[in-house]
C-alpha cells in the first residue's frame, strides 16, 4: 500500500504538482525563520538597538559637526541610511545562516529534498525579506520622533522599497555563505563586508561627496541604490547637495537587475558538488 | 529489477580516488550493508546516491531513476539518515518533522497524522514538542529516523546510524531498523564500521581503499574463514593434543593452557573430541567466525588497526579538496 501511494505521487507527477511542490517548499523555509525570529528575542533586542545607537548617539554627535544650512538636521538626513542599515544587517544575517545550516548539518536535508535549487534559493532570500522588513518597519516608526510628517503613501512606498532592498541584500547574502563553509568567516564577512557596504552605501553622507575612488566603490554596492530610493522617497522636496545621487529609475533598475543576478548565481552555487 | 543499481561507479578528489569502480545491486525489500573502515568510500558512495555528489564516472540508478538524469525522482523515492545529525535544534521535534513534510510535498489533509504517526513509532510522540536540543544523541537519531520515513520512501538510507551512541541505545535502535523492511516496506542501504552491527544485513559488501572486495550474505561471507574455533582445556594437555593431532589430522595450538583448532563444523566436532577425550576433557568453548574474521582474511588487518592508520588523514585532504573548490 505504502509503495502505491508513493508510486502514484511520481506518476501523477505533472506540471501543476511540481509548482506546487516549489510553493510547498519556499513556505516552509520562509515559516522555519520566521519561527526561529520570533523564538530569539535577544536576536530582534539586538537588530533594533544597532540602528538607535546610531541614529540617537553617532548621528546626534555628528549633527554638531554638520552646517546647519543643509535643508535638514543630519538625525533627518542619515534616516534612510540607518533603515538601510537595518536592512542590510538583518538580511544578510539572516543568510548567512545557511553557514550555520551548513556547519550543523541542516542544510543537507534541504539540499536531498525533492525541490528546485532555485526555490531553496528564493525561499531563503525571502526569509531575510521577512524578518528585514520587519525589522525596517519598527525603526520607521519613530519617523514622528525625529521630525518627519509621512503621508500614507510615502510609508508604503518606503514598505515596498524596504522588502525589495532586504530581497536583493538577502540574495546577495545567500552567495556570500555559498563561498564558506564554516562560522569562523564570520568576522571576516562583518569586517569587510557588511561594515564597508554600509559606510560606502551613501547612509551617512551622500555619496557625490566621497573621493573618486571611494564613489566607484559606493556605486557598485546595491545597498547605495536603495537608501538612494529611500531618500527620494522621505524628502520629495530634495535636499540639493545632500540629497539623493542617482534618479529613482535607476535606482529601481539596479536593485532589480541586481536581485535576479545574486538569485541566479546562488542557485548554480547550491547545485551538485563535483 | 533491483532497487538500487550501482555500475563502475568511479569518485575522484584531485589525486585521491574514493570510490574506485564499484558495482553492485540491491533487491527491494533487503538490508544491505556496506562495511569497511573509516575513509574506505562508504559516506560518498552513499552522496552520490542520494544526488548531493556528482560521480566522476559510472552510473546509479534508484527505483529506475538515474541519479544524474532524475534527481528529483530519486530524491523523492530515498530517504537518508546522514552520520551527522541533520534536525533542526532550535525548533522541536514536531516541527522538524512538519517541516519535511512540506519538503517532500505530504498531502496537507494526511500531514498531521502520517506524522504523529512515525513520532509514536519511534516513542518520541510524548516528546514532540520538546526542542530537539534538549533530546539524547539516541533519540535525535530516532527522530531522524521517523523524519525519514514520512514521505514513504521505497529506500532508506542508514550512515552510520549508531556513530556515537550508547550501547542500550544501540541495541534498541538495531531492533528497530530491523523492523522496518516489514512494517514500512522500505529497502535499508546502511553502512557501519562495527562489524556486529553488519550481522543484521541480507547482503553485506566489504569495501576497503574505495573497491568492493567481497560481497554476499554474512553467513557466506563467514564461511569463507574456513570453520569455528574450538578450544578445550583439559586435566593433560599434553596427551591430548597428542591424541586430537593423531586422531582427526588437525592442526593444534596451545595457548594459555587451552588447546585450539579450527573446525569446518564445530557444532558435530565437540561430541566426537568429547567422546575420544572422555573424562579428561574440563571445558569446551565454541567460537563462531565473525565479520572481523572476514575482514582479516581478505584485507590482511583488522578494521581497528586500519582506523589507527592514515585514514584520516585521506579524510582531512578530501575536506580540504572541498573547501578549495
Amino acid at each position: 500500500m505504502i509503495q502505491c501511494a508513493s508510486l502514484s505521487g511520481r506518476t501523477g507527477e505533472d506540471n501543476e504538482k511540481k509548482g506546487f511542490m516549489e510553493l510547498n517548499a519556499i513556505y516552509v523555509i520562509v515559516a522555519r525563520e520566521f519561527k526561529k525570529f520570533i523564538r530569539e528575542k535577544s536576536r530582534l533586542f539586538s537588530a533594533i538597538a544597532r540602528p538607535l545607537l546610531w541614529l540617537f548617539i553617532v548621528g546626534a554627535g555628528i549633527s554638531r559637526l554638520v552646517p546647519r544650512d543643509t535643508g535638514v538636521p543630519y538625525t533627518q538626513f542619515i534616516f534612510p541610511g540607518i533603515i538601510g542599515m537595518t536592512i542590510l544587517f538583518s538580511s544578510i544575517f539572516s543568510s548567512i545562516s545557511i553557514i550555520w545550516d551548513k556547519e550543523f548539518g541542516f542544510m543537507k536535508e534541504i539540499l536531498v529534498a525533492p525541490v528546485s535549487r532555485l526555490s531553496i534559493v528564493v525561499g531563503k532570500a525571502l526569509s531575510g525579506t521577512l524578518v528585514s522588513t520587519m525589522q525596517a518597519v519598527i525603526i520607521l516608526a519613530l519617523f514622528p520622533f525625529l521630525g518627519f510628517k509621512l503621508s500614507m503613501i510615502q510609508i508604503i512606498a518606503v514598505v515596498f522599497i524596504c522588502a525589495s532592498v532586504s530581497f536583493c541584500i538577502s540574495a546577495f547574502g545567500i552567495v556570500l555563505a555559498t563561498f564558506y563553509d564554516s562560522y569562523e568567516s564570520f568576522s571576516v564577512i562583518m569586517n569587510f563586508i557588511i561594515m564597508p557596504m554600509f559606510f560606502l552605501s551613501g547612509a551617512m553622507y551622500p555619496v557625490k561627496l566621497l573621493p573618486d575612488i571611494l564613489k566607484v566603490v559606493a556605486k557598485l554596492n546595491p545597498l547605495t541604490y536603495g537608501i538612494d530610493a529611500l531618500k527620494h522617497v522621505l524628502f520629495p522636496r530634495g535636499l540639493g547637495s545632500m540629497g539623493p545621487d542617482f534618479s529613482l529609475v535607476t535606482d529601481a533598475a539596479v536593485i532589480l537587475f541586481t536581485s535576479f543576478i545574486f538569485v541566479f548565481v546562488a542557485g548554480k552555487a547550491f547545485e551538485r558538488k563535483q | 529489477m533491483p532497487i538500487i543499481q550501482v555500475e563502475n561507479l568511479v569518485k575522484r578528489f584531485g589525486n585521491i580516488t574514493a570510490v574506485n569502480d564499484i558495482s553492485f545491486d540491491v533487491e527491494e525489500g533487503t538490508i544491505f550493508g556496506f562495511l569497511g573502515p573509516n575513509g574506505a568510500g562508504k559516506t560518498t558512495t552513499i552522496n552520490i546516491l542520494c544526488t548531493l555528489l556528482s560521480p566522476t564516472s559510472g552510473r546509479t540508478l534508484i527505483a529506475g531513476h538515474d541519479c544524474m538524469k532524475e534527481p528529483s525522482r530519486v530524491r523523492t523515492a530515498i530517504g537518508i539518515v546522514f552520520q551527522d545529525t541533520t534536525l533542526d535544534k532550535d525548533l522541536t521535534a514536531y516541527e522538524n518533522l512538519v517541516f519535511h513534510a512540506y519538503l517532500y510535498a505530504v498531502p496537507k489533509a494526511e500531514m498531521k497524522e502520517r506524522v504523529n504517526d512515525v513520532l509514536k513509532f519511534v516513542d518520541l510522540y510524548d516528546r514532540k514538542d520538546d526542542l530537539v536540543k534538549k533530546f539524547s544523541g539516541g533519540m535525535k537519531r530516532r527522530l531522524e529516523v521517523a523524519r525519514g520515513l514520512i514521505h514513504r520512501p521505497r529506500v532508506l538510507f542508514l550512515d552510520e546510524p549508531t556513530l556515537g551512541l550508547d550501547p542500550q541505545s544501540r541495541t534498541n535502535l538495531w531492533e528497530f531498523i530491523t523492523g522496518l523492511p516489514r512494517k514500512h516496506k522500505v529497502t535499508i542501504f546502511m553502512t557501519t564500521h562495527y562489524m556486529e552491527e553488519a550481522e543484521v544485513c541480507d547482503r553485506i559488501a566489504i569495501i576497503d581503499n574505495g573497491k568492493i572486495i567481497a560481497i554476499d550474505s554474512p553467513e557466506e561471507l563467514k564461511k569463507t574463514v574456513g570453520g569455528d574455533v574450538v578450544s578445550i582445556t583439559t586435566t593433560d594437555n599434553e596427551s591430548a593434543r597428542y591424541e586430537i593431532e593423531h586422531t582427526f589430522r588437525m592442526n593444534v595450538a596451545e595457548k594459555e593452557n587451552a588447546l585450539y583448532m579450527t573446525c569446518s563444523r564445530g557444532d558435530t566436532c565437540i561430541p566426537e573430541l568429547i567422546r575420544t577425550l572422555g573424562e579428561r576433557v574440563l571445558s569446551v568453548r565454541i567460537q563462531r567466525p565473525t565479520l572481523n574474521d572476514v575482514f582479516l582474511k581478505l584485507t590482511g588487518k583488522t578494521i581497528r588497526e586500519e582506523e589507527a592508520s592514515g585514514n584520516d588523514s585521506v579524510r582531512e585532504s578530501i575536506r580540504a579538496h572541498r573547501r578549495r573548490q
